[in-house]
């Protein structure tokens, strides 16, 4: 039996298990190592910060009901990624041999990098949007700035999408007109792509949100409610919405098999670690140039588990990442965009639409389901 | 490695990069590189030639060349500070 490891139950990690199961469990053993028994769904923070979502079952499940029966899961922290005597060591002393290894540890936040973001809020983490919403419930007039603290994050769309919904959000509770809301956008323009910024810009500016080229959060003075970018450009705020910089899991940096705060180099279409052909990464532990977000997790978990299925069926892997990414990104009032695009082929000016809004809907409903069992 | 006459001290290959894109690439290079050090990117994207250029001049670092390379094109920056 050819033994499958992989270190992370997040989406990446979970779909790739679950594939695995599928078509290789008489094969191989499938072991999936998460350092948590529940999954989360990530986008849904936003939502819970909004107050949209109370009820936090919606976006919470068990790991195990999510996976296939085939697939071991253990519930450990992995303390160790050895690549050379190919081995994964977990925190409760257990070592894990592997001929396959799928990385999918994902990125943690580190907002103390920031100095003074201890006044700031986030909708990073289920803990981060609990304590943004009661932030927002007590807000009652003055300014809301929205930026980012650090480059990498997940999400690159997420603080632009925020900013419209907070639009929507002060709307109905009747208040808009009390509040400004300042988007700080760490580019020329609202988005990455020329012609999605366009239809974003014009969204903001109907809604009256005010935008800020080019405004990389470097600090923040705690005191003086003043957020200043490494652009040298300075903001007083009433309450700082900040995206906390990312890095890489504890777990990679502490093995040495990352770069640049973590992301692990890997090969772009074939998801390979350097010239270690049996080891793959995943989603956002790789230093890949697309979004860290669940729809590049999703796309290359499956390109990942084919490839291993053919490596243990005795064919020559031949699945590569296109560099597939899609998202819907929401405008408040029923209204979203959405993108699909990868390395060859540009998103294209997007239209806001309510049939976007809907598909978003579906996503969220059929994350638990579809997404994750590997089918779609 | 080097580009033309700079010795470049890290590559950041960005092509095929819609989002986050190749100047969110940059900026997250710059902030791993030491002051004097030189990043080279590149880049399919049509919108860097006018976005890499204006981040690089206000956030006071310096551009040292912008090379077409036949299919896509090279940025050079330093880190000033």
């Amino acid at each position: 039996m050819k033994k499958v490891v992989i270190v992370g139950g997040g989406t990446g990690g979970t779909i790739t298990a679950n594939i695995l199961a599928r078509k290789v469990s008489r094969e191989a053993e499938i072991t999936l190592i998460s350092n948590t028994p529940q999954h989360i769904y990530q986008p849904g923070f936003l939502y819970r910060a909004l107050g949209e979502i109370i009820d936090e079952s919606e976006i919470i499940r068990e790991e195990r009901k999510l996976v296939n029966k085939r697939v071991k899961l253990v519930i450990d922290e992995a303390v160790k990624i050895d690549i050379q005597n190919r081995m994964v060591d977990l925190m409760s002393g257990k070592k894990l041999e592997y001929d396959y290894l799928v990385i999918s540890t994902g990125s943690r936040i580190v907002p103390e990098e920031v100095p003074g973001y201890e006044v700031s809020y986030h909708f990073y983490s289920l803990e981060g949007a609990r304590k943004l919403h009661e932030a927002l419930e007590r807000f009652k007039e003055g300014v809301v700035a929205v930026g980012i603290g650090g480059i990498p994050y997940k999400c690159p769309p997420a603080p632009a999408e925020f900013c419209c919904l907070l639009d929507y959000y002060f709307t109905k509770r009747g208040i808009r007109d009390k509040v400004e809301i300042h988007y700080l956008s760490p580019l020329p323009r609202t988005f990455p792509h020329e012609a999605v910024a366009e239809a974003i810009t014009e969204m903001m500016e109907k809604k009256g949100i005010h935008w800020h080229p080019m405004f990389n959060i470097e600090s923040v003075d705690p005191e003086k409610k003043i957020v200043n970018s490494l652009e040298g450009e300075s903001l007083r705020f009433d309450l700082l919405v900040m995206v906390p910089p990312h890095r890489g899991a504890e777990v990679v940096e502490k093995s040495g098999i990352g770069v640049d705060g973590g992301w692990i180099p890997v090969d772009k279409y074939t998801l390979q670690y350097k010239d270690y052909s049996e080891v793959y990464a995943i989603g956002d532990a790789t230093n890949l140039p697309v979004s860290k977000s669940g729809a590049a997790a999703h796309f290359e978990g499956k390109i990942v588990a084919d490839r291993i299925t053919s490596e243990i069926t005795g064919h020559e892997p031949r699945a590569k990442y296109d560099g597939r990414v899609l998202c819907f990104c929401d405008a408040g009032f029923r209204k979203a965009i959405y993108m699909d695009f990868n390395y060859e082929n540009p998103p294209k000016k997007p239209r806001f639409s309510y049939i976007w809004y809907l598909g978003k809907q579906l996503v969220n409903r059929f994350y638990w389901s579809l997404i994750l069992s590997g089918l779609v | 490695m080097s580009s033309g006459e700079y010795k470049v001290d890290k590559v950041v290959d960005a092509r095929g990069s819609h989002c986050p894109g190749p100047l969110m690439e940059l900026i997250k290079a710059i902030k791993n590189v030491q002051v004097g050090q030189v990043v080279a990117v590149y880049s399919t994207d049509s919108g860097s030639k006018t976005d890499i250029p204006l981040w690089v001049k206000k956030a006071g670092h310096e551009l040292i060349g912008v090379y077409d390379r036949g299919g896509y094109t090279e940025f050079i920056v330093k880190k000033t500070h």
